[in-house]
Formats: C-alpha cells, sequence, structure tokens
C-alpha cells in the first residue's frame, strides 16, 4: 500500500509543481468552451429549444479528463526514455503495484483537472442544477479518468519513444474525443457515425455524466455505468499485462 | 580458504533476433571484491549488466547473485544490489531527500531506519545542504553522487555501477571514488563497474574483465593483464586485447532526447 502511495504521490508532485502544465491543459478545454459554447449556442437554442452551454459543459469536462488521463498515462514513454522508469522497474516490488501507483496517480490528475474545468464553465455561466446526483456525477468522472489512464499506459507499455505520438492523437485520441457526443447529441446522425459512437466508450461517459448533471441522458444510466465500468477495468487489466512485459 | 562467491554468471547468453549481444559469458565475483568490466563501444557490457541486474531475461544461461537465481526470484535478488546506471534515472522534478525516500519506499526500507539513513547517506556524499533542491537544479556530478547514495540506501551488498564517471571532471570522479572505496573497505560492498577509463579501472580494481563481441576475452589482476599483453600501461593492454579498430555504437533514443532537451533548455 505504501508502494502505491509513494508512486501516486509522486505523479501528484511532479503535476503540481507544473503550474505551465496546469495552465496549459486548460487552454484547449477553454476554447472549445468559448468557441463552441457561444459560436454555436443560438443555433442549438433555434434547433432543440436547449441551451447548448449546458449540453456542451460535461462534454468539455470529459475533454479535460481525457487528454490529461492519456498523457499521464504516456508519461512512461518519458520515464523509460529519461532512465527514471528503469529505478521503478528494478525495485523488489510488483510490476502490478506499479501499475496501480502510476494509474491512480494519472487518474488523480486528471480527475483534478476535469473538476478546474467546471470551475471554469461555472464563471461562463454553467449551473448544476441536481446537486444531489453530483456524487454520481464524480463517479463517472473517476471511471472515465481511471479508462483513459490505463488506456495510457498500455499504449505507452507498447512505444520505444514519442515518435508515435501524433499518430496516437489524430487516428485514435481526437476519433475518441469527437465521436463521444461532447459536442454533439448521439441522435439524428448517419447510421455509421451513431454506431461508432456506440462503440465508443466515452459515449457512455460523457452520457453518464450529463444525466447526473441533470443535463440530458441519451443512454440509461445503469448501461452508461455497466459499459464505462467494465471497459475500464478491462484496460486496466490490459494495461497491467503490457505494462508486466515491458523489458529496458 | 574458500572464498564465497556473491555474484556467479554461467554461459550466459543475450540474442536480439539474430544479433548476440552477449555470447557464453561466465565469471564469477568473490565477497568484497572490486571488478572492472571493460570492452569497447557495443561490446555488450550494458547488456550483460542488464542480466545481472534483473532488467532483462538471459536467452540462456544463469546468474545468481548471493546463490539466488536472477531469473526465478528476481524480488530477493534486486534487494541484494543496488545500481548506478549509466544514464541518469533520478526523478528531476523531485528534490534529493524525495527521490531518496521514494527509493526507499520501494526497496521497503523501514521508516525507523530510513530516517537516519537518507541524512547519513547525503552528509556522506556531500549533498545535505542541497537536500530540499529540486534534482533539475543539480550538476551532472551531483546527480551522480545523489545516485550512488540511492543505490547505497537500502544496505545492498552489492554495488553496479555502469560507467559511473562518464563525463566527469576529474576532480568529482576522484571524488566519487573516494567515496566507493571507503564504502568498499568501511561495509565490504562488492562493487562491479564498468568504465572506459583505463588508468580508473587500473587504479580501482582488483580485477578486470575484458569483454568484446560480447565474449571474455581477458580476465584478471591489473597487473597480470599488462603482464599478460606486455604492455606498460592499461590502455595499452586494452587496446592490445581488443584491436585498434574504432567500433560503432548506434546513438539511442534517450540520447537523441537527451540532445534534443539540452537545445531546447538553451
Amino acid at each position: 500500500m505504501t508502494v502505491i502511495y509513494v508512486l501516486w504521490l509522486r505523479q501528484l508532485k511532479r503535476y503540481f509543481r507544473s503550474k505551465a502544465r496546469i495552465i496549459g491543459s486548460l487552454g484547449q478545454p477553454l476554447i472549445f468552451l468559448l468557441a463552441f459554447g457561444f459560436g454555436f449556442g443560438s443555433i442549438f437554442q433555434k434547433a432543440s429549444g436547449k441551451n447548448y452551454l449546458d449540453f456542451l459543459v460535461p462534454g468539455i469536462i470529459c475533454m479535460g479528463i481525457l487528454f490529461t488521463a492519456v498523457f499521464t498515462g504516456l508519461e512512461i514513454i518519458w520515464d523509460r526514455q529519461f532512465g527514471f522508469l528503469k529505478e521503478t522497474l528494478i525495485a523488489p516490488i510488483s510490476r502490478f503495484q506499479i501499475m496501480i501507483g502510476r494509474t491512480l496517480g494519472g487518474a488523480t490528475i486528471s480527475l483534478f483537472q476535469g473538476l478546474l474545468v467546471l470551475g471554469i464553465s461555472y464563471l461562463v455561466g454553467f449551473r448544476i442544477t441536481h446537486w444531489e446526483t453530483f456524487p454520481l456525477a464524480l463517479l463517472f468522472m473517476i471511471l472515465i479518468a481511471l479508462l483513459f489512464t490505463s488506456l495510457g499506459t498500455a499504449i505507452a507499455s507498447q512505444l520505444e519513444d514519442m515518435q508515435g505520438f501524433q499518430l496516437i492523437m489524430n487516428f485514435l485520441i481526437m476519433p475518441i474525443f469527437f465521436f463521444s457526443g461532447a459536442l454533439f447529441p448521439p441522435t439524428g446522425i448517419p447510421k455509421p457515425l451513431e454506431f461508432l459512437m456506440r462503440l465508443n466508450p466515452l459515449s457512455y461517459g460523457v452520457d453518464g455524466l450529463r444525466t447526473s448533471l441533470g443535463v440530458i441522458s441519451y443512454f440509461s444510466i445503469e448501461s452508461d455505468l455497466l459499459i464505462l465500468g467494465s471497459t475500464t477495468l478491462l484496460l486496466l487489466v490490459i494495461g497491467t499485462y503490457l505494462f508486466s512485459k515491458i523489458q529496458i | 580458504m574458500l572464498v564465497e562467491s556473491i555474484i556467479k554468471a554461467s554461459n550466459l547468453v543475450k540474442k536480439f533476433g539474430t544479433f548476440t549481444a552477449v555470447d557464453q559469458v561466465s565469471f564469477s565475483i568473490a565477497s568484497g571484491e572490486i571488478v572492472a568490466f571493460l570492452g569497447p563501444n557495443g561490446a555488450g557490457k550494458s547488456t550483460t549488466i542488464k542480466l545481472l541486474t534483473t532488467l532483462s531475461k538471459p536467452t540462456s544461461g544463469f546468474v545468481y547473485l548471493l546463490d539466488n537465481d536472477v531469473v526465478l526470484h528476481p524480488a530477493l535478488c534486486r534487494k541484494t544490489f543496488g545500481i548506478v546506471f549509466q544514464d541518469p534515472s533520478l526523478d528531476d522534478e523531485l528534490t534529493a531527500f524525495e527521490n531518496l525516500e521514494f527509493h526507499a519506499v520501494l526497496y521497503h526500507v523501514p521508516k525507523s531506519i530510513r530516517r537516519n539513513r537518507i541524512p547519513y547517506l547525503l552528509q556522506f556524499v556531500e549533498l545535505w545542504e542541497r537536500r530540499n533542491d529540486l534534482v533539475k537544479r543539480f550538476s551532472g556530478g551531483m546527480k551522480r553522487r545523489l545516485e550512488i547514495a540511492r543505490g547505497l540506501l537500502h544496505h545492498p551488498k552489492i554495488i553496479f555501477l555502469d560507467e559511473p564517471t562518464l563525463g566527469l571532471d576529474p576532480q568529482t570522479r576522484n571524488h566519487i571514488w573516494e567515496y566507493l572505496l571507503r564504502l568498499n573497505q568501511e561495509e565490504k560492498i562488492t562493487i562491479f563497474f564498468s568504465t572506459h577509463y583505463m588508468e580508473e579501472a587500473e587504479r580501482v580494481a582488483q580485477r578486470i574483465i575484458i569483454i568484446d563481441h560480447g565474449t571474455i576475452i581477458a580476465e584478471g589482476s591489473p597487473a597480470a593483464l599488462k603482464q599478460q599483453s606486455h604492455s606498460e600501461t592499461m590502455e595499452e593492454a586494452f587496446i592490445k586485447f581488443t584491436g585498434k579498430n574504432i567500433r560503432d555504437e548506434d546513438i539511442s533514443t534517450a540520447d537523441t532526447m537527451r540532445i534534443h532537451r539540452r537545445l531546447w533548455k538553451r
């Protein structure tokens, strides 16, 4: 337990000591929030009669968590290249402990990032109307954070360097975000796209967060929890397995 | 007198595809011995050290550290040694003290012991005054000293040093070897190190093992190796054993990243 704790603590110390990283990672969600929120707000309102900012904020929170989680998972590549990974791999502890410590650290940072986005959303006019289900919203945020930190770790375990980073961004992370229903509803769209969105685990995270923040719901909260929870567990297992195979 | 063997490598082979990096390497190191492991670039030094320290699994052959098989009992073996890698492996975003504390927890050093051990080692490597500074503000020599302190934190019986003085000025190199020799005398730690500095190997090591093209080509005390090759200096002996050809060694990605980082910082 102490080993997992220090690995978790290390991630947090690194994050909170890098002010540029905290501020920098808020840039993208903020731009999306302002550009999309105010740019498409009136069109969305006319088409659906609903407030687009209320619809958009849960999606942008998920975006903040998604990107931070994947990046913290990918930090393994840096640790590998700058030598620190050797220090942990050579210690008399199990790879499972290392994986859990790192994942919990990454997930905590991502959750914090998501809460920061929520705080900023409050400044631009978003309001939580159902505080009683806020713990459920937190649960969804934690699951998304764990899922994508595990994904980042699983990918990083297979990469030797950052050369494949753009590939991952353009062909995995961006599609996951854009086809999750974060920016537009998963209804009234071409069937192949709808199918793609249903395959995407983040769709259930976005939907679950929207439901628990009292905005709108497209799937049932039970299916959101079940699919997101089981995918998180699966990714944790895959991530742990791939991490256990790392050789320096 | 029967000398206790603390490291034993037996017919060690490591292949990467069709390339054989380490080929039938066997040697035995006695407890408290100081052994230099020499070889040209790409000879198989770092790969052998990785095999000895559980970072890589041999294709065939065995390694025993204190009679424990490193493949069968890696966790047990890891407690017995400390290591200073060729490349820095500290966390630059943590302080010197935090780096040691982190290591102590990973190696299950009880809080009651690490409370005294960390300050002792930081004073030993003359970094106590800088204990709360982030490691990224340290010079290369300070980082090396901190890595040595870290490697010794869990009271290892063996310390592996992969080119520990690479790129350091003579004063810092001298300091580092003074620490290590004191440790060898006071705590009877076995020292196994690789280096490209021949005079360093000659001055410090009781025995030298030379590896080339993955196989051991010479072994003995510095005096014996010089005599065997009819050489005046260890450098001359080394060249006679390994030849005059310059060896190519691919620049690793880590090296490339480090170069980029340095350029970026300018």
